[in-house]
């Protein structure tokens, strides 16, 4: 049998009609689906015109919000960077008794509805809840105030740096670290200078996807929000609130920011993908030689 | 160096989040010689726009009296929801909520509001009122006057899940009002148990209007809110049902070239309550002002704001005529004219299964 060599190039011997079908339906749908909501948004905020636009970001309670997700993304994503760094680390270098249950464990996060994961922190802190009455006795507040949203934000982010860092580090084994170790180097040096420069990109993207959805998360702080305007009101809340007030513009400008950080997120995703396939091949390259 | 280059990268992000840590903490400036209070009204979401303007003629009014400074916050959310919080610990020195079962339930699952929390305040404790009217296309194309042309052919009635929303109770029971209304031309006869037989068989055909009427809803929506956007923005529907100060609002906010209003002969008095938080406004220290600032809703200026955001004040006295004549006249009959309270209407309409709501909804889609 004879392959010709433009099949190969295009990699199918469909015909041309099948071609152009599949790709006209998934850009059209791509268009529809994604790219003329986000035009949308930018239409409705400057719909009228740009003072009113910038209008929407001199509210103290615009800048409340802004503050606030700023605050709870400042927080949960550096805990769930070293949570993740540590968690990977611990399940691709080392194996030990409930390494599973460790990793479904991790995933939880991603499994559960958001809203579920609000929920759980009335249960828990809530005045009906298991702590509630203690907590109120210590005149500790955590539902409903700042740190029921950084409590609720670190809870859906959780999975992202460990579930990005975790493939990588067990495809790249422990044999550099065995060998920093023979020279002498200690767990600290090890770790900053072999193991970090080898997942360094891996981290970065992680942190990027888990930023992302700590800003734009939701349900889980919706539940957990006391709905004060100036409160804890983060973006998306206040997004949420000024639509319901009829004022479209203001929610349109906040809602402007977050597409912003989505595309920002989606080109620095799309240079670090290409930075660790880069590093993979090189990586491979050098082991090659090294057989040689 | 690769080290320098990682470090450079997360020393910030630590800082970052220690700058947003001190400024979440810093102390609220004071001005010296008065003292300033905080209070925490947690309402529902209609009542926004009013409050925030009330709120700042109150404080105005402490100021002038204390000599204090008095800073309102507002929680807005669904009636339900925002009781629910409360009871889980959200520290409302006040709550104004839609109806006066959601602050019974604080009452009674808690110990941070009194039993006789209505009693405390005259007319129930609500200082303004409101109704339930309809909001049609322009020009009414369906011809809706009353609540018997909700369901005429083609009709699709908007109005959200009784079980769900504050607002959509208050819809379900004018339509009930008005139903035994037209079988018994009176309701009296409710209370009156010689006519038993009578009542029954009014309760029967009043069943068999609501589940005509549910089947006519093409969308259930959650809130009250949820239903008006259903309606407005997204088109659906000839007729909304909804408060008269929303049905304002929405006029106000999207023009009047789209839609109208149309008052029927006879709806539902309703009743939103207020009550303060008694023991979260003891711990915080601030029972005096709660209290001021609820009673200062009875006041001149309290009922004319809530004129002006569309609410029924309680003393029409204090209007000007033009103010009155904002409001249509019709028949009002209240909540208790039907059932003996919210909890009797809990039971009877709206408990899962049991509640004449779940029995027409669940037959109608069978």
């Amino acid at each position: 049998m004879s392959v010709n060599a433009k099949d190969l190039q295009t990699g199918s011997n469909d015909p041309l009609w099948v071609r152009t079908t599949v790709i006209t339906i998934s850009v059209a749908f791509v268009a529809l689906m994604l790219v003329l909501p986000l035009g949308v948004i930018f239409f409705e905020a400057f719909r009228k015109g740009l003072t009113a636009y910038l209008k929407a970001f001199q509210d103290r309670n615009a800048v409340r919000a802004i503050t606030m997700t700023c605050l709870a993304a400042g927080i949960a994503v550096p805990l769930n960077l070293v949570f993740g760094i540590a968690a990977s680390w611990a399940i691709a270098k080392f194996n030990f008794r409930g390494k599973g249950l460790l990793i479904a464990l991790i995933d939880l996060p991603f499994a559960i509805s958001p809203v579920i994961s609000g929920l759980i922190y009335i249960l828990v802190f809530g005045m009906q809840g298991w702590f509630g009455k203690w907590l109120e006795a210590h005149g500790i507040q955590i539902i409903f105030a700042v740190p029921g949203i950084i409590l609720a934000t670190i809870f859906v982010t959780f999975p992202f740096v460990a579930r990005e860092l975790i493939p990588l580090m067990q495809e790249q084994g422990s044999e550099e670290e065995w060998a920093a170790i023979s020279l002498g180097a200690n767990g600290w040096q090890t770790f900053w200078r072999v193991t970090l420069p080898n997942i360094k990109w891996g981290v970065l993207y992680g942190v990027l996807l888990c930023n992302a959805r700590a800003m734009g998360e939701f349900g889980a702080v919706s539940v957990v929000s006391s709905n004060i305007r100036g409160g804890t009101n983060t973006l998306p809340l206040h997004i949420d609130a000024l639509y319901n007030d009829y004022n479209s513009v203001a929610a349109f400008a906040m809602a402007s920011i977050l597409a912003l950080l989505g595309v920002v997120t989606l080109v620095g995703k799309s240079l670090l993908e290409r930075k660790l396939e880069q590093e993979s091949i090189s990586s491979l390259e050098s082991k090659t030689t090294e057989v040689s | 160096m690769t080290v320098n280059r990682i470090n450079a990268f997360f020393v910030p992000l630590i800082v970052l989040s220690l700058i947003g840590c001190s400024n979440s903490n810093s102390p609220n400036a004071g001005t010296t010689g008065s003292k300033t209070v905080k209070l925490l009204n947690v309402s529902y979401d209609p009542t926004r726009e009013f409050y925030s303007e009330f709120n700042q003629a109150f404080s105005k009014h402490w100021k002038e009296k204390t000599g204090d400074n008095v800073e309102i916050d507002q929680s807005h959310g669904g009636s339900g929801k925002q009781a629910r919080a409360v009871t889980e610990g959200l520290k409302a020195d006040i709550v104004s909520l839609a109806l006066a079962g959601d602050i019974a339930t604080i009452a009674k699952q808690t110990d941070l509001i009194e039993g006789d929390w209505q009693s405390k305040f005259p007319n129930n404790s609500s200082p303004y009122t409101s109704t339930i009217v309809f909001l049609v296309r322009k020009g009414n194309p369906k011809g809706i006057k009353d609540w018997g042309d909700l369901v005429k052919n083609g009709v699709e009635v908007i109005t959200p899940n009784p079980k769900t929303g504050g607002g959509a109770r208050w819809n379900y029971l004018a339509a009930w009002g008005f139903a035994l209304h037209r079988e018994l031309g009176s309701l009296e006869a409710l209370k009156d148990s010689s006519k038993k037989a009578e009542v029954d068989a009014a309760i029967a055909k009043a069943k068999s209007f609501m589940g005509d009427l549910y089947l006519h809803v093409p969308v259930l929506d959650a809130s009250a809110r949820a239903a008006t956007n259903t309606f407005i923005q997204r088109s659906i529907g000839d007729v909304l049902l909804t408060w008269e100060n929303e049905a304002f609002l929405a006029f106000k906010e999207l023009g009047t070239d789209q839609v109208e209003m149309v008052v029927p002969p006879m709806s539902i008095l309703a009743e939103p309550p207020v009550a303060v938080v008694s023991k979260n406004a003891q711990a915080n220290g601030t029972t005096e002002v709660a209290n001021a600032y609820l009673s200062y809703l009875y006041s001149s200026e309290g009922q004319q704001l809530a004129a002006k955001h569309y609410y029924r004040p309680r003393n029409n006295d204090l209007l000007s005529d033009e103010q009155k004549a904002v409001f249509a006249k019709l028949t009002l009959f209240q909540l208790t004219d039907l059932v003996s309270g919210w909890d009797e209407a809990h039971e009877v309409h709206f408990k899962d299964r049991t509640g004449v709501f779940d029995q027409i909804y669940q037959a109608d889609r069978k």
